[in-house]
């Protein structure tokens, strides 16, 4: 105490020689906490570094790698797993899991192939039956968790198995030929359409084909001209920047945080958290159909089989986890989660243009996915 | 009735050898289907077609199709998986041999040292697979023109790869399933060896029939370790020196 209360002569002498400043934070001039403090406010940008980073690195020591055919690759080849990303990003963020988008995705194209194929539809028809398909099994897993108050890892461990099985029954684990799809129902194929950049035109009929020049951008190039940009690649990115948005500033995406961060308080708050729940899995189901879309226009055919069926789960939460989205709900951003596949796209085409053994792709993911994790761990004590 | 005998079509051939071993020991036959187990004498008798042979007849295929040209060849190679099972390594070492490569250690694949090959990939078996495992080895070296595939989903996926990079290439496959007899007669791809797999499961139970009926063990094909179902080169451009079907009589054969 500054002075002695007794010997002052009145109330106020005796604040004399207090400090009169206003309550304040102390922001510590150390520029390790305000990293830590950044990172915080940043979540995309730990995922953005190491990216940078592995691209510069891959760069020098793989042959063939800085070549926009090799970039445009490594963007296609991550199309799927992106979108997939997507819908993972979403139940994360409410701190649960979704173990059942791999098998979705492949479900959902199987019924957009089954259903123009074995019963004819329209293959546009075939599409939003597909996608509603989707929809309405995120919509289960939802109701699942919100109402039945299931842990999702154990509600989506079962779908996912009801969910393949289901794909193999159904399908008569019986693949559409790339070349019937092509004959016969175009639609299926769309995102696998792709614009070229610096391609040569086809030329018109009775057009001298020496005399045509290549042009910045073109629908309908020759083959083998050109860097090939699939539509399913702007797709991804336009979910990615959109989801962004959604989450970041409307009132529904910030209720997805809520929801995610502490499901108490939201509710408390007037945040209808079962309801929100039950909406993201559905959004999410919704997401993996659309991936399952994708995979027809990405492999030509239609195939039960597909790898992502199995994969795709874990492939989705490797790309969520090291883009920086704690899994423990509330925390990152879907931007991360696009850098966070990239970051595994990027390691193994650069893996393997460098010639080492593909496991240590899996091996270096390994590293990673620990190290985003315990990344997220020490920034999030900047609020603990 | 107690069971008198096991088909077995193993994914983990050497891992499974010690539950076949007390399979055995309580009297029952064991016959491995499709996939030799390792070592091959660890089940009582294997029915499979041989694998070594599938790859080899479509290397020699490939091969006669370059002429010359073979010398500057640059070939993919689309394997099934990183454990090598028995079934990856032959149709691989055979394709190779058929082709005319030093295949170094020929119980492995991915050891050897010939520049024409551009690269292996693993693709799981699968379109997707397929796809994927090309298009990272176009990006390695965009003037392949020789793909080797484990099988013909994988094959359709190559095709979508090269087809989307605006490429041709001869693309070889092992199986002779209907969709890939397909493709042959499609052009999608130029060559398969087929096989017989349901001639393995009906020679099998036949096998074990005769074996609780009177204890006859079955024997295997002459020359060879195993009972061998029979492998035919299915392609519409047959090559000079090479046996084959054509894609017609390949769909008369077909399974699946």
């Amino acid at each position: 105490m500054a002075s002695d209360p007794r010997a002052a002569s009145s109330f106020e002498e005796g604040l004399k020689g207090a400090s009169e400043k206003v309550a304040e934070f102390q922001h510590e001039a150390d520029t390790l906490k305000r990293l830590q403090h950044w990172l915080h406010q940043t979540p995309s940008a730990v995922p953005l570094i190491v990216l940078l980073v592995s691209l510069v690195i891959f760069g020098v020591v793989a042959d063939n790698f800085f070549k926009a055919t090799t970039l445009s690759t490594i963007l296609q080849q991550i199309a799927i797993v992106g979108i997939l990303g997507c819908a993972q990003t979403l139940v994360i963020l409410t701190a649960g899991i979704d173990l059942s988008v791999g098998a979705t995705a492949v479900f959902s194209s199987v019924i957009m192939g089954q259903f123009t194929f074995r019963y004819g539809l329209p293959a546009e028809l075939a599409i939003v039956i597909g996608l509603a398909c989707g929809a309405a099994i995120g919509a289960v897993n939802g109701v699942l968790v919100a109402y039945m108050r299931l842990p999702p890892f154990i509600v989506t461990l079962g779908t996912w198995q009801i969910i393949l099985a289901s794909n193999f029954i159904y399908s008569k684990n019986e693949t559409i030929r790339s070349s019937d799809i092509e004959a016969q129902a175009p639609a299926l194929r769309f995102w696998g359409e792709d614009v070229t950049f610096y391609g040569t035109p086809r030329p018109a009929e009775g057009v001298d084909p020496a005399s045509v020049q290549s042009a910045f951008v073109t629908l309908d190039a020759m083959p083998g001209t050109g860097v090939k940009v699939l539509y399913a690649v702007f797709l991804l990115i336009l979910l990615v920047a959109i989801m962004a948005y959604v989450l970041r500033s409307t009132a529904w995406g910030r209720h997805v945080y809520a929801t995610g961060d502490d499901p108490d308080a939201a509710a408390l708050a007037g945040v209808p958290t079962k309801k929100v729940l039950i909406q993201v899995y559905a959004l999410a189901g919704f997401f993996c159909a659309i991936a399952g879309w994708v995979m027809i226009g990405r492999f030509g055919s239609v195939s039960p089989t597909a790898s992502t069926g199995q994969l795709g789960n874990i492939q989705s939460i490797t790309a969520v986890v090291i883009g920086g989205i704690s899994l423990f709900g509330g925390r990152g951003s879907i931007v991360g989660m696009f850098f966070g596949a990239l970051i595994v796209g990027v390691f193994e085409m650069g893996l393997r243009l460098v010639g080492t053994d593909p496991q240590w792709t899996f091996f270096l993911i390994g590293v990673l996915i620990i190290f985003a994790v315990a990344v997220d761990q020490w920034i999030r004590k900047v609020s603990g | 009735m107690a069971p008198k005998g096991i088909l077995i079509t193993a994914s983990d051939t050497k891992a499974i050898v010690d539950s076949v071993k007390s399979a055995r020991e309580a009297g029952l036959l064991v016959i491995a289907l499709d996939t030799p187990l390792e070592p091959i004498d660890a089940a009582d008798a294997t029915f499979a077609t041989d694998n070594f042979k599938a790859g080899l007849l479509i290397g020699q295929w490939a091969a006669a199709k370059m002429g010359d040209e073979a010398a500057n060849a640059k070939i993919a190679m689309l394997d099934l998986a990183i454990s090598q099972p028995s079934v990856d390594v032959l149709r691989d070492q055979g394709f190779l041999t058929g082709f005319g490569i030093d295949t170094v250690d020929i119980a492995k694949w991915g050891d050897e040292t010939d520049p024409r090959i551009v690269g292996n990939e693993v693709t799981a078996g699968n379109e997707e697979g397929g796809l994927k495992a090309m298009e990272a080895l176009l990006a390695k070296n965009p003037d392949i023109n020789v793909v080797y595939t484990i099988n013909e989903p994988s094959a359709a996926g190559a095709y979508e790869a090269l087809k989307a990079a605006g490429k041709t290439a001869l693309i070889v496959s092992v199986d002779g399933g209907c969709p890939g007899v397909e493709d042959v007669k499609s052009g999608v791809i130029g060559a398969t060896s087929q096989q017989y797999p349901l001639l393995m499961a009906s020679l099998g139970i036949e096998a074990i029939a005769k074996f609780a009926a009177d204890g006859t063990r079955p024997a295997p094909t002459e020359g060879k370790d195993f009972f061998d179902t029979g492998v035919s080169l299915i392609t519409d451009q047959a090559a000079e020196g090479v046996e084959s079907i054509d894609s017609v009589k390949g769909l008369e054969l077909c399974w699946g």
